[in-house]
C-alpha cells in the first residue's frame, strides 16, 4: 500500500518522513547518509540537473545556474522580491511571476519549478526507502506564508507529481511531532533558528486543532550567521585576510568547531585551505559564546513581540506552556540557555530539531491517511458555505463552499431600525437559504454601535479560515472603530456523510429555498419603505397636496396587501411603484431639507469651506 | 443540456486566463448565491479542479464548474464576453431571470 508522507521543504535544506509499522515517524535518509537534503537545484548547460549536496558544492563554481534558497521567491511577483534576496541571480521579470534565467539566459525557471526538482528528488528517494510508491503528502510552510505563496507550494508538490492533502504550518508541524496536541488545550512557543533564516511562532491549542496566535522573524538570521563570525575570527587569528576563498574554506571550518563545541568544552584542530594553507582552529566554548552571542541576542525583541502579538506579554512571557526548538542552530547551548530565559522555562530538546518539522508532517499525513483523527474533515477546501443570518431569517454566505483554505471575505452590514445600538452576529453553516436549514456555528453581539437613524451605520463582518480549519469571525463597526470576534472550528464534529446530507438536501429544496428568501426579504423591504414613508409623512407631511398623498397611499395600501400574500413579485412590482410614486416626496423632502441647512449663510460662505486655505 | 452554455468569445478568454495563470488543468467556478439587490447574485472564481458533484462544461479547454444548486439556476444560461465602452467582462443571459437590478449582477428568479 502507498504510504502518506510529509516533507520540510525548507530554505537553506529539505527533508522527507513517514510513519512506519510501528507508528514511529522517522525521517528517510536522501542524500548518502544524510536526511537533510540541500535546497540547492543545479542547472548544467548540458540541460541536466543535479539537486542537493552535488549542486550545493558546485555553487560557487557556478553561481548563476545554481538556485539556493529559492523559498524566498515562492509565490512573488515582480517587484516583490527583496533586494538582498535577489543575490547573483538573473530574473526574468517580464511576466506577472518572477522566472530566474540561467544558463546564460537560454533558459528561464519558476520557483515552483525549481521547488518542483527538490520534491521530485524527495519522493523518489522515499519511494526508493520504502519499496514502493508514496502515497498522499502534507508540505509544511511558514506560519506567515500568504496566499499566494501557500499556492505556490502546492502547485509545486503537484507538478513533482505529489498528492497533496494539504500544507500544514512548519510550526504547527513541530509541535504535532512532539505530541502537544494530544493535550487538552495550551499555549506554546516555537522558536525556529534555522541556517538562515529565523521564525518564532506562538500556537494556542484547543481541542486537538492549533491555532498561529502570532508570528515573527528574521529572514537573514540564523546558524550561518554564527559560522560567518567565527569564520572571520578564525581567519584573524591565523593573520590571513579574508578573501572569498578563505573564507568559504574558514566557514567550513566555522561549521565543525561549532558542532563539536556544542558537546566538548575546547577544541583545537587544523584545517586544509584551498591553496595549501592550514588553519589552526583553537577554541572554547566561552569564546564560542562570546563571538555569537550578539547574533543570538538578536531573537530576542522579535520572540518578546510575538509574545505581545499573542497578548500573552505580562509575566515576563511564562504564560506559555511549553517551547519547542526547530532549525540546527538551537543545538547550541548558548540558544538553549537564551531560550529557557525569554520563555521561562526548559525547552523541549527530545527530537532532532533538524527533523522535527518533518517527522511532524509525516504524522499529519498518516493522521490524514487514515481517515483523520477526531472524525474531523481535514480538507484543503471549505465543505459547506459560511454565512451570517440577516433581518428576517435569511443567510448571507460570506465564504462560499469549495473555496481554497485558507479563505477570507469581507462584507458590510448596516442596521435595520432607527438607534439601533446592537447587532447579533450569528454565523452559520450550509448551503440552505434559510438560517433554520443551516448548522449554528456561533453567535455574537456587537454592542456599542452609535445611535443613527437605520441604514447609517457601517458594520463590517469578516470571515477568515486559515490552514487549519479555524474560523474566525469579527465584526466592526467602522465609525467608532468597536471591534467583536469569536472563533470556532469550522468542522467541527462534521462527517463526511452529514456534509452529503446537507448538500443533498439544499438541492432538494433549492426552489423552494429561494422562493422562501426573496419572500422575506420583499416583505422586510416592504416593511422598510411603509417605515420611512409614514415618518416622513408625520415630519414633512406639508410637503405633500392631498392628492398626492391619496397616490402613495394608495400604492401602500396595495403593497401591505401584497405583503400578506406569498406572491414575491407581486411584493416587488408594489415595492417598486411604490418607490415610483414618492419619488418627487423625497426630492422635495432633500431640498427642503438642504434649504434648512444652509438658512442665514451666503453660498458663498459653503464655497469658502472647500477652497485650500491659501487661497482664501 | 450543460448547466451552463459558453459562448466563443468566453471559452476564449476562459483558454486564454487559465493558459495565464498556469493553472490549465483548472477551470472557471460559476454559480448564484443568494444576495444583492435583487435576491441572488452570480459568482465566478478560478478553481484547480472540479469539486465533487460539480458539473463540468469543457468547451474545447475552457472549463466551467457548476455545483448542482447553482446548476439548477443557471439552466439554459449562456455566459459571454462581452466588450463594450462601458466594461468588459463576463455576462450572465439568464432565460430564467423574471427581474433583475440595474447593474445586471442580482436577479429575482
Amino acid at each position: 500500500m502507498a504510504r502518506a508522507i510529509g516533507i520540510d521543504l525548507g530554505t537553506t535544506n529539505s527533508l522527507v518522513a513517514y510513519v512506519d509499522d510501528r507508528n514511529r515517524p522517522q525521517v528517510v535518509v536522501v542524500d548518502g547518509k544524510k536526511a537533510l537534503l540541500p535546497s540547492a537545484v543545479h542547472y548544467r548547460m548540458d540541460g541536466g540537473i543535479e539537486v542537493g549536496g552535488a549542486a550545493k558544492r558546485g555553487a560557487a563554481e557556478k553561481p548563476v545556474d545554481t538556485i539556493l534558497s529559492v523559498k524566498r521567491f515562492m509565490g512573488r511577483g515582480p517587484g516583490d522580491i527583496q533586494p538582498e534576496d535577489r543575490g547573483i541571480y538573473h530574473f526574468d521579470e517580464t511576466g506577472s511571476l518572477v522566472k530566474l534565467a540561467v544558463n546564460h539566459g537560454k533558459r528561464s525557471v519558476t520557483p515552483v519549478e525549481v521547488s518542483a526538482e527538490i520534491l521530485r528528488v524527495l519522493k523518489r528517494r522515499a519511494a526508493e526507502h520504502l519499496s514502493g510508491p508514496v502515497g498522499g503528502c502534507v508540505l509544511t510552510v511558514p506560519a506567515y506564508f500568504d496566499d499566494a505563496q501557500r499556492q505556490a507550494t502546492k502547485d509545486a508538490g503537484r507538478l513533482a507529481g505529489l498528492d497533496v492533502f494539504r500544507l500544514v504550518n512548519e510550526p504547527t508541524a513541530a509541535a504535532l511531532a512532539y505530541g502537544l496536541d494530544k493535550r487538552s488545550q495550551g499555549t506554546f512557543a516555537i522558536y525556529d533558528l534555522g541556517g538562515g533564516t529565523f521564525d518564532v511562532s506562538i500556537l494556542k491549542l484547543t481541542d486537538g486543532v492549533f491555532e498561529v496566535l502570532s508570528t515573527g522573524g528574521d529572514t537573514h538570521l540564523g546558524g550561518d550567521d554564527f559560522d560567518r563570525v567565527v569564520a572571520e575570527r578564525l581567519l584573524a587569528e591565523n593573520d590571513l585576510s579574508s578573501s572569498p576563498m578563505l573564507l568559504r574554506g574558514a566557514i567550513a571550518a566555522a561549521q565543525k568547531v561549532r558542532e563539536a563545541l556544542t558537546y566538548q568544552e575546547m577544541i583545537e584542530i587544523d584545517v586544509d585551505l584551498p591553496g595549501g594553507r592550514i588553519l589552526r582552529a583553537k577554541l572554547s566554548r566561552d569564546d564560542l559564546e562570546a563571538l555569537i552571542r550578539p547574533v543570538v541576542e538578536r531573537t530576542t525583541e522579535t520572540c518578546l513581540g510575538a509574545l505581545r502579538d499573542a497578548g500573552l506579554a505580562q509575566n515576563g512571557g511564562k504564560k506559555v506552556d511549553g517551547v519547542v526548538l526547530v532549525g540546527g542552530a538551537t543545538r547550541t547551548p548558548l540558544v538553549r540557555r537564551h531560550v529557557k530565559s525569554i520563555f521561562g522555562q526548559e525547552p523541549l530538546t527530545d527530537l532532532d530539531p533538524d527533523t522535527v518539522v518533518a517527522l511532524g508532517a509525516a504524522v499529519q499525513a498518516d493522521a490524514l491517511d487514515k481517515g483523520g483523527r477526531d472524525d474531523v474533515l481535514l480538507l484543503d477546501v471549505i465543505p459547506l458555505s459560511l454565512g451570517v443570518e440577516m433581518m428576517g431569517g435569511v443567510v448571507e454566505k460570506i465564504i462560499l463552499r469549495n473555496s481554497t483554505i485558507p479563505a477570507s471575505a469581507t462584507q458590510q452590514f448596516t442596521t435595520y431600525a432607527d438607534g439601533q445600538t446592537g447587532m447579533v452576529v450569528h454565523a452559520l453553516q450550509g448551503e440552505r437559504e434559510l438560517a433554520r436549514d443551516c448548522r449554528s456555528l456561533a453567535r455574537f453581539t456587537l454592542k456599542g454601535i452609535p445611535p443613527m437613524p437605520a441604514g447609517l451605520a457601517r458594520v463590517e463582518i469578516t470571515y477568515s479560515v486559515d490552514a487549519d480549519g479555524i474560523l474566525a469571525v469579527s465584526a466592526k463597526e467602522l465609525t467608532t472603530g468597536i471591534e467583536q470576534k469569536i472563533q470556532v472550528k469550522a468542522t467541527y464534529g462534521l462527517s463526511e456523510d452529514e456534509v452529503e446530507r446537507m448538500l443533498v438536501e439544499s438541492i432538494e429544496h433549492a426552489g423552494e429555498d429561494v422562493a422562501e428568501r426573496f419572500l422575506v426579504e420583499w416583505r422586510i423591504e416592504g416593511e422598510r419603505i411603509i417605515q420611512s414613508l409614514e415618518s416622513a409623512f408625520q415630519v414633512d407631511g406639508e410637503l405633500l397636496s392631498p392628492d398626492e398623498r391619496a397616490h402613495i397611499e394608495k400604492r401602500i395600501k396595495g403593497l401591505r396587501e401584497a405583503m400578506t400574500t406569498d406572491d414575491y413579485l407581486a411584493i416587488k412590482a408594489w415595492i417598486e411603484s411604490t418607490d415610483g410614486a414618492s419619488k418627487a416626496f423625497a426630492e422635495r423632502r432633500m431640498n427642503k431639507h438642504i434649504a434648512r441647512a444652509m438658512a442665514g449663510h451666503r453660498v458663498d460662505e459653503f464655497a469658502g469651506q472647500v477652497r485650500p486655505p491659501d487661497d482664501q | 443540456m450543460a448547466a451552463i452554455a459558453i459562448s466563443e468569445p468566453a471559452a476564449r478568454q476562459i483558454r486564454a486566463l487559465l493558459v495565464q495563470k498556469g493553472t490549465p488543468q483548472g477551470g472557471l467556478r460559476v454559480g448564484v448565491k443568494g444576495g444583492g439587490c435583487s435576491g441572488l447574485s452570480y459568482f465566478m472564481d478560478w478553481a484547480d479542479g472540479p469539486a465533487k458533484h460539480d458539473e463540468v462544461v469543457d468547451e474545447g479547454g475552457a472549463r466551467i464548474f457548476v455545483d448542482p444548486k447553482s446548476a439548477l439556476f443557471l439552466k439554459g444560461t449562456t455566459l459571454d464576453f462581452q466588450t463594450s465602452l462601458m466594461q468588459t467582462g463576463f455576462v450572465f443571459k439568464n432565460p430564467n431571470v423574471k427581474t433583475a437590478c440595474g447593474c445586471g449582477e442580482s436577479f429575482t428568479i
